[in-house]
């Protein structure tokens, strides 16, 4: 295209340049939207057109197969029926008590872990080059990876227990990953294990991002250290928290891989997360209305929770 | 203007099929027996179909198992573009066959004489609305006992009978310092242990009317109570670290003398054959007590797919390779599990395979061949796992007493139909 309205140009220099000119710069206008028209036109398909064709399909009665009459809202009674069995629990509302387990520590402790490592490798140490990585690692493992590597660490017969075990510490007991009532927090461990390193790196490049002459100005003034990072450092870092909040909390949401590779969906069921329910339902149960039902309440909460969180961290900038 | 071009498109096209009028000399086939011991015994009807001058090409799936497979038919059929033929089980062939996507063998059936050779249970998976949608490959039967032979002549052991004996055989062991019962803590492995102790407690009858029929009365029955509590005094002889293991590290328990006995089906006998151990010798394979007679079963089907008229030829040649003495014989001794037909020699099979055989044949002809629940074989998918949570929460402890099973179990089915 571009040869096309050169060679215009070419051809009428100083009769007329106007109309060569406008299509060039027409298609310099456009050609930012034309290379972005595929991933645009794919994101409304992929991503837009099948969270609506999910919520139609909850109002269905789809079983193996999507059916399209749409016979009312059975699937999301039967979700909120669910909600309140807790004895014994139903599977729905082990998922989402797990959920909120799994969810809260895994953000917190990933956030305070983070930090915590990220102002320890601030401090100018020697060797900084060699443990960011160290850290950093875990992340480049998938979680099948991670998920089986604890599945064998956290094993009593095979793993922690049996080795100190064998090491004479015989008293020592350690088999959450076996427990009913446990097992969710061994999911807590090692997703912390693998996303707290990353988390690391983001507070770093903050800290790093922290005009030095602040600090310095803080110093002078007589703040401690430990004022210094209370009072300065730490609220300087909200964009950060913003960005590792997001990336946790979608995490957090997603990890079906890691509960079915670390724990198999735990003893009786009671590791399942949301997703493993979706999952379930929906391919191995045929009940894919009921599957489509609880993807739409794990996209709302997942809104009502970042959504609110979003508007006023930007507000506030904005003012 | 544009729809004339496309009637005439169509046309020639079809002229042009038919006009060629050569079948297409392959059959595309789903399935995920890809390694070991399945894999060689599948390599068996490729020669077969190879002799007839059909080529194979294996549907290639991500991930591998029987999850990604089914998920990959799902999107196929959805496509329109359907595999000759896919391993299926139990319901998911009635499901595809009720959305009108299986093709009909009916004639075949006819000629090769399925209908009088393959078990009526089977046929209520193989057969729909009358037609032949389906060919069995084997039949694997749930209610047997995986012994270690040295272990049980260490403690003094003898068949045991009845349930009590079973229970005796385990103290013993316990006695002994062996793991009574080696049992991996997965829902499916818990559900297709209780299958037999439903079966055991409450006998053939009982477990066709709740097992299968799901009828109401008998899953709340004094019956089911005490089948659960049988279950219970079993999952006491588990050692603690059972929860999650998978069931052939549990046969392994079993094969290295670790533990005394696995409640499996006869898959595990594949696994006792990897580690060059005879039947007899090595290891015994007991019916679980007080369920001689019976057979719990569960099938692996080859799905027939409505394929167009030119692929049709293949899809026959498939379907009676499959059925056919030679396979069923070669296959079914590779991969633990007997034959779909009663009327196959059983003369290169082990001594657990003949047993196998001469029970299924029984229980066919008593009518006391059922399908397994917790093999998906009992009912639809839904129900099978709504009982399969029930089973696994009652021996993990979130379901505390017989009675509340029960309770939870009729709720649970009850909401899953």
């Amino acid at each position: 295209m571009s040869t096309v309205a050169e060679t215009q140009i070419k051809l009428t220099p100083e009769h007329d340049a106007r109309p060569g000119a406008t299509v060039r710069s027409r298609l310099q206008d456009l050609l930012p939207k034309i290379v972005l028209a595929p991933s645009f036109a794919a994101t409304i398909v992929f991503v837009y057109g099948f969270i609506l064709w999910t919520i139609y399909l909850s109002f269905t009665n789809s079983k193996t197969f999507p059916s399209y009459d749409i016979t009312g809202a059975r699937a999301y009674q039967r979700l909120w029926r669910w909600t309140f069995e807790s004895d014994p629990p139903s599977s729905w509302y082990t998922s989402i008590t797990n959920m909120g387990i799994f969810g809260a520590l895994y953000i917190l402790i990933c956030l305070a872990l983070g930090l915590f490592l990220a102002i320890l490798l601030d401090q100018k140490i020697r060797g900084e080059g060699v443990l960011r990585p160290i850290y950093l690692y875990p992340m480049a493992l998938s979680f099948i990876v991670t998920g089986v590597a604890w599945k064998w660490f956290l094993d009593p017969g095979l793993g922690l227990e049996q080795t100190l075990h064998q090491w004479g510490w015989t008293s020592f007991h350690f088999d959450w990953i076996k427990n009913k009532d446990f097992v969710i927090y061994t999911v807590v461990i090692a997703g912390v294990w693998q996303a707290s390193g990353f988390i690391m790196a983001m507070f770093l490049a903050g800290l790093r991002g922290i005009d030095g002459e602040i600090m310095k100005a803080a110093q002078i003034d007589g703040a401690s250290t430990f004022q210094l990072y209370r009072r300065i450092v730490i609220p300087m870092l909200r964009p950060v928290f913003l960005s590792a909040f997001i990336v946790l909390a979608h995490l957090a949401i997603k990890s079906y891989d890691l509960v079915v590779a670390l724990t198999s969906g735990g003893p009786g069921g009671s590791a399942w997360l949301p997703s493993n329910f979706m999952y379930e339902f929906t391919f191995k149960r045929n009940e894919m209305a009921v599957g489509s039902a609880s993807a739409v309440i794990m996209l709302m909460t997942l809104t009502a929770i970042i959504v609110p969180y979003l508007y006023s961290e930007l507000r506030e900038k904005q003012r | 203007m544009l729809r004339k071009l496309l009637i005439g498109t169509a046309l020639a096209t079809s002229f042009a099929f038919s006009a060629h009028a050569a079948d297409v000399k392959e059959v595309q086939m789903l399935h995920w027996w890809t390694s070991g011991g399945e894999a060689a015994a599948l390599n068996v009807l490729k020669q077969d179909l190879a002799k007839e001058g059909y080529a194979w090409k294996d549907v290639p799936v991500a991930g591998g198992g029987g999850d990604a497979a089914m998920t990959a038919l799902k999107a196929m059929v959805a496509a329109g573009n359907y595999p000759t033929a896919s391993q299926m089980l139990g319901y998911t062939v009635l499901d595809y066959a009720a959305a009108g996507v299986m093709g009909d063998l009916t004639e075949t059936a006819k000629k090769e004489g399925w209908d009088k050779s393959v078990p009526a249970a089977l046929q209520k998976f193989s057969v729909y609305d009358g037609k032949w949608v389906a060919a069995p490959v084997n039949v694997h039967s749930v209610n047997w006992l995986w012994i270690n032979k040295a272990v049980m002549d260490k403690i003094g052991g003898t068949e045991p009978k009845t349930f009590d004996d079973f229970i005796a055989l385990l103290d013993k062991a316990k006695a002994a310092g062996v793991i009574p019962l080696a049992l991996g803590g997965q829902n499916w492995q818990e559900a297709t242990m209780f299958d037999s102790v439903v079966l055991s407690t409450g006998g053939p009858e009982f477990y066709k009317k709740a097992m299968n029929d799901l009828d109401e009365e008998s899953l709340k029955s004094d019956t089911m109570k005490k089948s659960f509590d049988n279950l219970a005094k079993l999952v006491k002889y588990v050692d603690p670290n059972f929860s999650g293991r998978d069931w052939n590290l549990a046969t392994a328990m079993v094969i290295k003398g670790d533990a005394l006995v696995q409640v499996m089906g006869d898959w595990a006998k594949g696994e006792f054959h990897a580690a060059k151990k005879t039947p007899g010798t090595d290891f015994l394979c007991y019916r679980f007590p007080g369920t001689d007679g019976t057979v719990i079963y569960n099938s692996d089907m080859f799905g027939m797919f409505n394929v167009p008229e030119d692929r049709k030829a293949a899809q026959v040649a498939l379907a009676t390779a499959t059925l056919s003495k030679s396979f069923q014989s070669a296959f079914n001794v590779v991969k633990g599990s007997v034959p779909a037909r009663t009327d196959v020699p059983d003369t290169d099979f082990d001594a657990c395979g003949k047993k196998g055989i001469a029970d299924l044949k029984k229980a066919n002809e008593g009518g006391t061949l059922f399908g397994s629940l917790a093999q998906g074989y009992g009912a639809p998918p839904a129900v099978a796992n709504a009982y399969k949570d029930v089973v696994s929460k009652f021996v993990h402890g979130q379901i505390k007493t017989s009675d509340e099973a029960v309770t939870e179990l009729v709720k649970a089915i009850e909401d899953a139909k």
